[in-house]
């Protein structure tokens, strides 16, 4: 298949559908509604049975679209209305009630389904679409009306945007000060159920929550600013639609839905590892470096101790060879160990090495210093706080220093200032 | 308890009643906070927090209808502000601290658009006054404890209230936080609002607040900290509810 005209028309469509679903689903997530849209698709297919059905009965057209998702859109309020009414009362958590109306709803509707298959008229043709999504089908007119439903979501949210902020955030204050959050969840509502409703011929009802969540959850590991997550996951949407259907329109068989939500899927997977602040790898990547950093200074910090030991009075180290064991010692470390970190601040051009000795460069000797005030500066400050004694203060100091808020480390190590004996004896840990 | 009708009582409640389900938690309450920082106090569970948001109208009574400034809460919220509990919203939410106190300013907003600079300068105004100016721009989810309560006092203050209805302003801040909050709470008094809190720390009762009212599913005593928060009724307010009930029964039976 070529990128033709109607290969186009399938793009665009899924793109705005995939617009309107990122759009009403960044609010959807922020509410904890994501799933109503699960509720609403499942509980359109008895809608769309029946409608089939009734249209085959009056000898019209059961393809043609425009009854088929009015009979969806009817049965999906049914299905959020019968949601809340099991939820009132608090009888039922929402999480049971949506996942009983889902389920009934959806074998109703497959009930009616083999039902119809026995009517002569046909009336079941193309209805089996419906469940995973054949976007192939998509029509000029249909590209037209999700653009509409697209630019109607989009108008809404922007319209309501201060509401649905304040009642996604904390719906109790949003009330206090009278604003009405039962409105707002209304309004919400009814527009999960729009865009579960026209997702259904390009997703498919199995698949359309997807579409809901994947943009809006993969926008949220990208950023903090509400109005750049909205625009966000509404790119994202239009993009995994696009690029779904024209994988669909690549290799036919794949279903549409299937293809879309894999693309969705695909770009979440990313941000939950790439994300800069709040992905896997950087985070990991954050953590071995602080771990790496704070070894180093451990390492550097022991070489200008050893010499302090050695006797080269307190802040004049620096300058003298030191054996790598003494280090090891000192540090409760194997000698193997030390002898790899010498290696490595060798390579960074920390320390020179010669004979199982290391010698402290000009930067390694700088850098040492300022380790050895750090750490000074703490445990002088935790006996100050009497939050340990002598005996103790090496090890704890050596466990908070690296974490130190940035407020804290600056009133510690208020600049300049000269390097403080150390509170206890130096050499080898007990 | 200042009976004189004028001025109105900031909060005034009359045989407010609450239950979850088949669990009464507030009996019948009858109590009027007069002007000034008062204090809300009783063992857990004793329907301090009950209390504020059924005044709000955020959970329903089964009788009772309380009255700001003389009036229902309807008609004078502008003058009403309110400081929930910390825990009750995601912090991971996607907001800047401007962005919370932002908020308490939506009712003088139209609808759409930005929000204004004039409710943006008041807004950061009031993060300034908590000492958070610094800490605007940043993501609430990357705030301390500390600091994410002062956002929610930033956000009442915001309001521009007369009457301040704070769930645990205190609750799991630091000993420096404490004292900042409570400053911030003294000039607000300062100027002629009040300030009723749910305090969960007796020992600094006397110190902070000017009234009181000892809460264990009834209210136990209400008054001046000086008259009123004597050790016979906080032992009261403490000495379990089975003891309360007994003595709400005997007291029935004296009617």
């Amino acid at each position: 298949m070529s990128f033709g005209y109607n290969t186009l028309v399938v793009l665009a469509g899924c793109a705005l559908l995939g617009l309107a679903c990122g759009t009403v689903g960044a609010f959807a997530l922020l509410r904890g509604r994501a799933l109503m849209a699960d509720a609403v698709g499942h509980a359109a297919l008895p809608g769309v049975v029946l409608a089939a059905m009734l249209v085959a009965s009056f000898g019209g057209n059961p393809r043609a679209l425009p009854p088929l998702l009015a009979g969806a859109l009817v049965a999906g309020v049914l299905g959020v209305l019968a949601v809340q009414a099991l939820t009132r009362g608090r009888r039922i958590r929402e999480d049971a009630a949506i996942a009983i109306v889902l389920s009934s709803f959806y074998a109703l509707g497959v009930a009616l389904l083999s039902y119809v298959q026995t009517m002569p008229q046909a009336a079941q043709a193309g209805l089996g679409k419906f469940i995973l999504g054949q976007a192939a089908g998509m029509r000029a007119e249909d590209a037209l009306w999700a653009g509409g439903i697209a630019a109607f979501c989009v108008l809404i949210c922007l319209a309501l945007f201060q509401r649905l902020r304040a009642a996604c955030f904390d719906p109790d204050y949003a009330r206090v000060m009278g604003l009405s959050v039962a409105r707002t969840d209304l309004a919400l509502l009814g527009l999960i159920v729009i865009v579960a409703v026209a997702g259904l011929q390009a997703v498919g009802l199995v698949l359309v929550v997807a579409l809901l969540i994947l943009p809006s959850a993969t926008a949220r590991l990208l950023t903090h600013r509400l109005p750049v997550l909205l625009l966000v996951s509404a790119s994202l949407g239009a993009l995994a639609g696009a690029l779904g259907a024209a994988a669909s329109a690549f290799q036919p068989e794949w279903p549409t839905g299937a293809a879309v939500v894999l693309v969705g899927a695909i770009f979440f997977t990313l941000a939950l590892l790439l994300a800069p602040e709040r992905g896997l790898l950087p985070e990991a990547w954050r953590r071995t470096r602080r771990r790496i950093a704070a070894t180093e200074s451990h390492f550097l910090r022991a070489a200008w101790e050893a010499q302090e030991a050695a006797g080269a009075g307190p802040g004049t180290a620096g300058d003298r060879w030191t054996p790598i064991a003494a280090l090891a010692a000192a540090r409760g470390w194997s000698e193997p160990h030390a002898a790899r970190l010498a290696l490595w601040l060798g390579l960074r051009g920390l320390v020179a090495r010669a004979d199982g000795e290391i010698h402290l460069t000009p930067r390694g000797a700088a850098a040492a210093r300022r380790a050895v005030r750090a750490h000074r500066a703490v445990e002088h400050h935790l006996l100050g706080l009497g939050a340990t004694d002598i005996a103790g203060a090496d090890r704890l100091a050596d466990l908070v220093e690296h974490g130190l808020p940035a407020e804290m480390a600056t009133r510690l190590l208020a600049e300049p200032s000269s390097l403080p004996a150390s509170p206890h004896a130096l050499g080898p840990r007990p | 308890m200042n009976q004189n009708p004028t001025p109105p009582a900031p909060l005034a409640i009359t045989h407010l009643t609450v239950a979850y389900g088949d669990k009464t938690v507030l009996w019948d309450i009858t109590w009027q906070a007069a002007p000034g920082l008062t204090a809300i106090v009783g063992p857990n569970g004793a329907g301090k927090s009950t209390l504020l948001r059924a005044a709000l109208g955020l959970i329903p009574s089964i009788a009772g209808e309380p009255r700001f400034f003389g009036r229902k809460l309807g008609e004078v919220r502008n003058r009403v502000g309110y400081l929930p509990q910390r825990a009750s919203v995601d912090w991971d939410f996607p907001a800047t601290a401007l962005d919370v106190v932002c908020m308490s300013r939506y009712p003088r907003m139209r609808w759409w658009g930005r929000v204004p600079k004039t409710e943006r300068d008041a807004a950061y105004a009031a993060l300034d006054q908590v000492g958070l100016a610094d800490l605007a721009d940043r993501q609430i989810g990357r705030l301390s404890g500390g600091q994410q309560q002062r956002v929610f006092l930033a956000r009442a203050l915001a309001q521009d209230a007369d009457l301040y209805l704070m769930d645990e302003p205190f609750a799991a801040v630091d000993a420096a936080t404490e004292q900042a909050i409570i400053a911030v709470l003294r000039r607000v008094v300062a100027t002629g609002r009040s300030v009723i809190a749910v305090h969960h720390d007796l020992s600094t009762v006397p110190s902070y607040f000017d009234q009181v009212l000892l809460l264990n599913g009834r209210a136990v005593a209400a008054g001046d900290v000086k008259s009123a928060f004597t050790p016979d009724a906080i032992a009261r307010a403490y000495g379990g509810r089975l003891n309360v009930l007994e003595q709400a029964v005997a007291e029935g039976g004296l009617r």
